[in-house]
């Protein structure tokens, strides 16, 4: 079987992530650990938006919502175990647990319901409608989070000692960064499956031409919903990790400026592309940790940045590396 | 006689003042070609349209394979066998030809819900694909995107995907528009013999291949079917002749 | 009581209602007119907040300020259409969302650069800092209804330009065919030039209009920014009569929704769970509204003639 450039970048840059907190430690700067550990969750996340922007051509304003609520979801299930509380949901209850397993099902599962509920009402409309719809509904889970009172509100609710990992002791960052280095490359194999399946080629048609998928006789509503819950899902067990890693959720996770964070990640690395989350993701936060150790005012830079990708360098990071894409 | 393949009943849409149409009844009879023609304006796309099931009429019925598809959208139609090509050839650009007719063939198989298995390894998907391009005489183009190709090929590639749906009526939508003379021979021949697996309602401009080709003929203009009947039959109609052949000799 | 502070609270809704017009209007004609999404339509309110903050506290007029607003807002939008703008309007809707997210950076950071990161505070004029008499014996702020006066007059003067005027039905003609246009003979470069900055010159009036009601700060754009997408979306893209009747409703929800949720839930359970459920749905209120309104109507209220 022979790979392609593209999946040789891949590699190389999963290489290079996995090296990074390995060279840290060995250069007695384990700060570096924590850095690569946040570049394989960003890229994670991104790569679950990849799935509807990427290849659906959904540009949703409003990931931030799933990412946030993958968040809370950590921080509320490890409260709850931490006070050995159950979790009420009105009709029944349920045990918290402090398993990232668990945490992780659960976080997926009500981000997967919120991005079906999101999904159905945005995805009737397309465009700009969609940009803002899904920026909207984004910002009433945010301001939904900072006037309910129970698990924090605008303050964030802090996790004392980081959710479990059958096995591993989760406080290492090196252990920690692992458990997110192995979900992200499970996360890259499922989307490069995903892109070559069925499902892939109506979802990547359906933003080519959607008059055609429909008449051959695919209906893209379905395909898109399904993309954009799949896509929802990946982006909370991101969150989750995220909140994790920080041990601290807020309301700051599921801002508009999240979305528009996640959304440029990929635009940096290349849209649609295998590695261009990846590659985005790591070369935010290294700009960022460089930049922002120069000047408090490392965003005015990369809007600047961005300003010159968008105008002038569309491929993104792996676009000028790899070349077009093509496609069989 | 036998059961029509694809009945229009006394169909009617108006946009504001406009009757696009008006009262429009034909049908499509299993192995025939029926040619609708009429001026630039008549309503023709307005009718395809709503056969296709991309605007719903305001009254009236569409009738497919024996039952009213008023109620299905296009992907239905579509999944039922009612093939299409458009005006304006629409494909999936960043797509080789042979992964848009491939698209085709997934959804004739049902599920497009599959997440792992790739396509392109996938026999039962390239093989009839490829096969639906080689009857069409793009196999040597299988690969190029389909933004490359050129606007006569793009026709073919409209055609072969609604080869591989398997389709039980063809709705063609001026398939010559654009082809060289040596092109339009081609095509000509081949949806001559194309009628014989599934009737074909055909839109074209090209009087030529639409007097060589139809069994029968309608006359659409400011959408009313002024005349139905044999190709001698409209070509000797004076109405016709004055509405809208008369000023093509 | 009761009454004075329900009326209290429909004029509260009202003046939010208004500024999320000005907002509006502007974004939905630049759409309408020119196909593009501007995300940094907040930071051109923020623009003209800090213009109107800075001159008010230099000279002691806030009318010299509220001029300044109009001209810093509407001299931003021209120099970043010129600049950044009229080159995203062939491109599709996200790399317009990107290059105008990159321009929220630019200008928020830019901003705190040169002003810092302490909020500003604004005066409202001498001449508008009395309240006014409402029926049931309770007072209203001048300046509140000064504010949906202004929006009042917008809506009028918007409604002029566009029926009665040269550059209004040149803005009809860009909304139904840009080609045509464009064989007019009109210059369509600086059509759209003066569009957009004609958007950006209510956003900064309304910027300048609340800043003396809130402080002036980085980021205060962007929360109107969202909301008056909502109002789009509820209005119709494209609409001004859309932004309108979006507008006063998403701004007399919201206000409404805030305050007669709590007493709505203190019916049935005590009152400090009422506030915090009834806070926490009011909060939701206007993005449920948005939602029921798309369900019924993908389109909006009033679906401009194109898509």
């Amino acid at each position: 079987m022979s790979l392609s450039r593209e999946n040789w970048i891949s590699l190389a840059l999963l290489a290079l992530l996995l090296a990074i907190p390995y060279a840290a430690i060995n250069f007695g700067n384990p700060f570096y650990v924590t850095l690569a550990t946040r570049m394989a969750i960003l890229g994670l996340a991104a790569v679950g938006l990849n799935v509807a922007l990427g290849l659906g051509g959904l540009v949703s304003f409003g990931h931030a919502a799933f990412f946030g609520v993958g968040g809370y979801i950590a921080g509320i299930m490890a409260s709850h175990a931490m006070s050995m509380q159950p979790l009420n949901f009105g009709l029944f209850a349920l045990p918290a647990s402090n398993q990232m397993l668990a945490i992780w099902i659960v976080a997926m599962l009500v981000a997967g319901v919120l991005a079906a509920a999101i999904g159905a009402i945005s995805l009737r409309t397309s465009g700009v409608y969609f940009i803002m719809i899904t920026l909207a509904f984004a910002q009433m889970t945010f301001y939904f989070a900072i006037s309910w009172p129970a698990y924090g509100g605008e303050d964030g609710l802090s996790i004392l000692v980081r959710n479990q990992f059958p096995g591993v002791n989760t406080m290492v960052p090196i252990n920690y960064f692992l458990i997110c280095f192995g979900v992200l490359v499970v996360a890259l194999i499922l989307f490069a499956l995903i892109k070559n399946s069925r499902f892939g080629a109506a979802l990547q048609a359906a933003r080519q031409n959607e008059v055609r998928v429909a008449s051959v006789g695919i209906a893209p509503f379905r395909i898109r919903l399904v993309a954009f819950i799949v896509s929802g899902m990946i982006t909370a067990l991101a969150g989750a990790l995220y909140a994790d890693l920080n041990r601290f959720v807020s309301p700051s996770m599921l801002s508009w400026h999240m979305s528009g964070e996640l959304i440029v990640l990929i635009i940096l690395g290349g849209v649609g592309r295998l590695a261009g989350p990846l590659a985005g993701a790591m070369l935010f936060v290294m700009f960022e940790f460089l930049l922002g150790g120069l000047t408090e005012r490392w965003q005015f830079f990369l809007g600047l940045l961005l300003l010159g990708v968008v105008l002038f360098a569309r491929g993104g990071l792996i676009g000028l590396v790899a070349g077009r894409q093509r496609h069989g | 006689m036998a059961e029509p393949v694809l009945d229009i009943r006394d169909l009617r849409k108006t946009f504001g003042a406009l009757k696009a149409t008006d009262g429009v009844s034909l049908d499509l009879r299993p192995g025939e070609i029926h040619a609708l023609i009429g001026p630039n304006g008549a309503g023709k796309s307005t009718l395809i349209h709503q056969i296709a099931g991309t605007l719903k009429p305001d009254a009236g019925e569409v009738r497919f394979l024996g039952q009213t598809v008023n109620q299905l959208g296009v992907a239905e139609r579509a999944r039922m066998g009612l093939g299409r090509s458009f005006q304006v050839s629409s494909l999936a650009t960043e797509f080789s030809a042979l992964r848009n007719v491939m698209l085709a063939v997934q959804s004739k198989q049902g599920s497009s819900f599959r997440f792992f298995k790739p396509v392109m390894r996938d026999k039962s998907l390239t093989e009839p694909a490829m096969a639906a391009l080689e009857r069409v005489g793009l196999k040597d183009r299988a690969h190029v995107p389909a933004a490359e190709l050129s606007h006569g090929e793009r026709r073919q590639l409209e055609i072969a995907i609604a080869l591989a749906l398997d389709s039980k009526a063809f709705l063609l939508d001026e398939p010559m528009a654009g082809m060289g003379p040596e092109g339009s021979r081609q095509l000509t021949g081949f949806l001559d013999g194309l009628r014989h697996e599934a009737p074909i309602l055909l839109v074209e401009h090209d009087m030529d291949a639409v007097f060589a080709l139809a069994d029968r003929i309608s006359v659409l203009v400011y959408g009313r079917i002024i005349a139905s009947g044999s190709v001698d039959d409209i070509r000797n109609n004076p109405e016709v002749r004055r509405a809208y052949l008369g000023d093509m000799e | 009581m009761q009454t004075a502070l329900f009326i209290e609270q429909l004029l509260n809704g009202l003046q939010l209602g208004v500024m999320l017009f000005l907002m509006a209007a502007g974004l939905t004609l630049i759409f309408g007119v020119m196909g593009l999404i501007n995300l940094a339509h907040g930071s051109l309110y923020m623009v003209g907040a800090f213009a109107c903050a800075i001159v008010a506290a230099q000279t002691g007029s806030f009318w010299l300020g509220l001029v300044a607003s109009l001209a810093a807002a509407a001299a931003a939008g021209a120099i970043i259409e010129i600049l950044v703008i009229r080159r995203l309007y062939q491109r599709d809707h996200l790399d317009q969302v990107l290059a105008t997210f990159a321009l929220i950076l630019i200008f928020s950071e830019g901003t705190r650069w040169l002003f810092g990161s302490f909020p500003l505070y604004l005066d409202i004029p001498p001449l508008l800092q009395g309240t006014v008499p409402l029926p049931g014996g309770s007072r209203y702020q001048l300046y509140r209804l000064a504010i949906i006066g202004v929006g009042a007059l917008v809506a009028i003067g918007l409604y002029l330009l566009i029926t009665r005027t040269r550059l209004g039905m040149r803005i009809r003609a860009g909304e139904s065919d840009r080609e045509m246009i464009g064989a007019l003979g009109v210059d369509i470069r600086t059509l759209y030039t003066v569009v957009f900055a004609l958007g950006a010159a209510l956003a900064g009036l309304a910027g300048a209009m609340v800043g003396a009601l809130q402080s002036v700060q980085v980021g205060m754009g962007e929360p109107a920014l969202i909301l008056a997408f909502v109002v789009i979306v509820i209005g119709g893209i494209g609409s001004i009569k859309g932004a309108l009747v979006g507008a006063l409703l998403v701004g007399v929800v919201d206000t409404m929704g805030r305050f007669l949720l709590p007493q709505l839930f203190g019916l049935f359970m005590n009152a400090s769970q009422a506030g915090i459920v009834g806070g926490a749905l009011a909060s939701m209120l206007i993005y449920i509204v948005m939602a029921v309104v798309l369900a019924v109507r993908p389109q909006g209220l009033f679906p401009a003639a194109k898509g």
